[in-house]
């Protein structure tokens, strides 16, 4: 058998009392894609930092192509040929494609942008068949798609052997995932091992030739991705059987209209809104990334400025208001973004909780009561933490979006816009969210959910519309929707 | 990796006290005979309280990420005012008011243009550095002030008022209202919102805080506290002075970031404020009693800045 590209063995860390990886081993052939599996905390993260050269490994041993490979540095392992690419882009958004691309290697000589490597970065475009994309073009102008391959070139343009890429798609639109792969099998054809890691499992199953499943630190699973089901692998990933990650929603909501919208339009994005939510609904909304979507959720609550247009919650109508006011009215919002803008990171998880409902009584606050309270949203969500006072930064993916639903729910707020509130949230979690959300509706609550993953869509909601070109599709019940009707819908065909 | 966050907070918090004490001790062993007297407590109290009153004002905008460099103008201008209505009214205590006030009104102006013009802060109030310099100078004649300030005269006296009192009566101001500052920073919801801010604002409006109003108090507040520390000035030399407290507000800067402030914001105390204070104003008393020449001094308290906020940045980047 040939020896593989990379190979780690028996890794074992362990952070304090916190035993991070357990005895796993890897391995990646040249030419060949390994997904790698699991929730959040189940020590994805720290295996492909220890192979990144950030953290050392507390025993096991490592091999790139047949010789120890003990990287001491993130710069040490880039040299050797490991690349990683991350879930938020790290580029330099004021700079050009090539400079970015060139940025941090070695040969720059005294600081000046030689031709030879413009001409270096046309080439490792044209590998990849993307020569539409301009190398003296400012990142900013670039949408997320590109951006990701200018990453992947600036990997290539490092001699990557290895790529990591975690969670590439996960701010890519359904078109754009599908540029991605393309480009996942041109670097495979080109003999680059990759390690891929995804919480989209069919997407996995996709582009995957083998599969690596970790769970608490352990490895509990792998073989061929094409002799795996989605099934086997949620089960491996929980470590229970989830026979239906989506609740049963039997109840369909017969409740008033809470909130209407009608001709909405943003500054830039959408262009036109048109839509009723009741009393006890889940309304989706579906789209590619880029159609205004998750524009049209920031005018709604305020986030973003209005153009025109009308929206009546209850019995007031106003021409959009402010965060402030939406909140005043019930209406609350989840962010697709919980590190830039849905956290405040660096404090703890109480004041997290105090900021759009402080537990104050005439300006002053009760941090007794607020301790109270949190404990109360940490028991009743199952938030993983140390208590109240622990910094929100440290805690996992999953809870950190736990904590911001439980801002909400604090705030007692009627009517929920969610922005992709499964990002970045491991299957347990998910599950979790989505009970919770038919919980909330069956008291009579109304959420409005913009997603990108489809099967959650008609996992959960009563009435799913689509949103295209700014411009929303009208309602239909979700039973007559399925995901290729969506994506039809989303991308312009015929429905 | 919580004990080691444990650890890092601890070494956060207690840093700035750690300086204090290694200070203090350095100049006690150095010079027990002249440093460790009643007498120079005193004078050392004294001296830190008009740098340490404008950083309790300073510590809330930096927290909330934003600067203030207009504060040793606002100075000026409040020792001034207070000083010419001293000298229209007779009035010691209208003379407070209108000296404190002038102090506010600036910073109600900067809060205003910096959320209404949406112009960093830092432009905002180094063009307030010149119009209240400027203003000082215009309502002072370019001179100074030499009207006798009444019962002002006598908060920055030395002396205690009663000998149980161990020092003046404007160090025992000084440490009341950093109590009740930092009260408000820890136990009222604008304290709530000034971290909020200075940690994430986009987080804050999102939660319905109304940012650009939080940012007036703040402004306003430290303007308040500005123009307080300008009375006292007028109070410690007896003329308002329109030149006085040159680069002042560096100083104030500095407090605030040795005690542990960031400039990116979210961070910062007012006990560490104080201490930082504390720590410049030793430096220079203990610098003058073993007779090294002043420019020693701006360079010690150069380093200590930079290494404060370097040693806060090694803690925090260490591994967790």
């Amino acid at each position: 058998m040939v020896e593989p590209l990379l190979c780690m063995t028996g890794i074992d860390k362990a952070f304090g009392s916190t035993h991070a990886l357990i005895d796993v081993d890897l391995e990646v052939h040249a030419g060949e894609v390994l997904g790698l599996l699991g929730e959040n905390g189940a020590g994805k993260s720290t295996l492909v930092k220890i192979l990144a050269g950030v953290h050392g490994p507390d025993s096991g041993e490592m091999r790139l192509d047949g010789l120890p490979y003990r990287p001491n540095s993130p710069n040490d392992a880039r040299r050797s040929g490991i690349a990683v690419i991350h879930q938020e882009p790290s580029l330099a958004p004021h700079l050009t494609v090539a400079e970015n691309i060139v940025l941090g290697r070695e040969d720059l000589r005294a600081g000046f942008f030689l031709r030879d490597q413009r001409e270096m970065v046309r080439a490792c475009l044209r590998r990849l068949h993307r020569q539409d994309i301009d190398p003296d073009q400012r990142v900013s102008g670039l949408g997320a798609a590109a951006r990701q391959i200018v990453e992947v070139v600036r990997a290539l343009a490092f001699d990557a052997r290895v790529l990591v890429m975690d969670e590439p798609t996960s701010a890519l639109g359904k078109q754009d995932v599908v540029q991605l792969f393309e480009l996942v099998r041109r670097l495979r054809a080109e003999n680059v091992g990759i390690i891929y890691i995804s919480h989209f499992l069919e997407e996995v199953q996709q582009v995957a030739d083998r599969y690596l499943v970790l769970r608490d630190g352990a490895a509990v699973g792998h073989g061929d991705a094409k002799d795996a089901t989605i099934e086997d692998w949620i089960e491996q990933m929980s470590g229970r059987r989830i026979e239906d990650v989506y609740p049963d929603r039997s109840r369909e909501p017969v409740g008033d209209v809470v909130l209407s919208v009608r001709e909405l339009a943003g500054a830039h994005l959408p262009h036109r809104v048109e839509f009723d939510l009741r009393r006890g609904e889940i309304f989706g909304i579906a789209g590619l990334c880029g159609s205004g979507r998750t524009e049209f959720l920031r005018c709604l609550f305020g986030l973003d400025p209005v153009r025109r247009g009308e929206v009546k919650i209850g019995v007031t109508t106003d021409n959009g208001a402010a965060p402030r006011r939406r909140l005043q009215q019930g209406v609350g919002m989840l962010v697709e973004d919980r590190q830039v803008e849905g956290l405040a990171l660096d404090r703890t998880l109480v004041e997290n909780l105090s900021l759009s409902r402080p537990m104050a009584r005439f300006g002053w606050l009760s941090w007794r009561a607020a301790n109270t309270e949190a404990q109360g949203w940490i028991d009743r969500l199952g938030i993983r933490t140390t208590g109240p006072r622990q910094v929100v930064g440290d805690l996992s993916g999953g809870n950190q979006q736990k904590v911001a639903i439980a801002r909400l729910l604090h705030h007692d707020v009627d009517i929920l816009c969610l922005d992709e509130p499964t990002r970045g949230v491991d299957v347990g979690s998910k599950a979790e969210i989505y009970r919770l959300m038919v919980d909330l509706v069956s008291q009579g609550k109304s959420i409005l959910i913009v997603s990108s993953y489809l099967p959650e869509l008609l996992g959960v909601c009563h009435r799913i519309a689509v949103m295209r070109r700014g411009e929303l599709s009208s309602a239909r019940p979700t039973a007559e929707w399925d995901e290729q009707s969506l994506l039809a819908s989303a991308v312009g065909g015929a429905s | 990796m919580t004990a080691n966050l444990r650890k890092r907070e601890l070494w956060t918090a207690l840093g700035p006290y750690l300086g204090l004490i290694l200070v203090f001790a350095f100049f006690a062993v150095r010079v027990p005979e002249y440093f460790l007297t009643e007498r120079n407590f005193q004078d050392v109290a004294t001296q830190t309280v008009i740098v340490a009153i404008g950083a309790m004002g300073m510590t809330f905008i930096v927290i909330s990420g934003g600067i203030d460099l207009s504060v040793g103008s606002q100075i000026a201008l409040g020792s001034v005012v207070a000083a010419l209505t001293m000298k229209t009214t007779g009035n010691a205590a209208i003379a407070i008011a209108a000296g404190v006030g002038v102090g506010g009104l600036c910073g109600v102006l900067n809060g205003i243009l910096i959320t209404s013009l949406g112009v960093v802060p830092f432009i905002v109030t180094l063009g307030m550095l010149g119009v209240a310099r400027g203003t000082a100078k215009f309502l002072a004649d370019e001179q100074r002030l030499n009207v006798d300030p009444g019962f002002i005269e006598s908060i920055m006296a030395k002396q205690p008022v009663f000998d149980w009192m161990l020092v003046g009566p404007g160090v025992w101001l000084m440490f009341i209202l950093a109590i009740g500052a930092a009260v408000v920073l820890r136990y009222s919801v604008l304290g709530l919102h000034t971290y909020a801010i200075g940690s994430n604002e986009a987080t804050a409006r999102l939660c319905g805080v109304r940012v650009k109003r939080t940012k007036i108090v703040l402004y306003s507040l430290c303007g308040l506290f500005a123009g307080l520390a300008g009375v006292l000035q007028y109070s410690r030399l007896n003329v308002g002075d329109p030149t006085t407290a040159v680069g002042l507000e560096l100083d104030i800067i500095a407090a605030v970031v040795i005690g542990g402030g960031s400039l990116s914001g979210g961070a910062g105390s007012l006990s560490g404020s104080l201490v930082g204070a504390f720590i410049m104003a030793i430096l220079a008393n203990g610098c003058t009693l073993i007779e090294l020449p002043n420019y020693v001094q701006e360079i010690l308290i150069g380093v200590i800045i930079v290494a404060a906020v370097a040693l806060d940045r090694f803690r925090g980047r260490s591994p967790g």
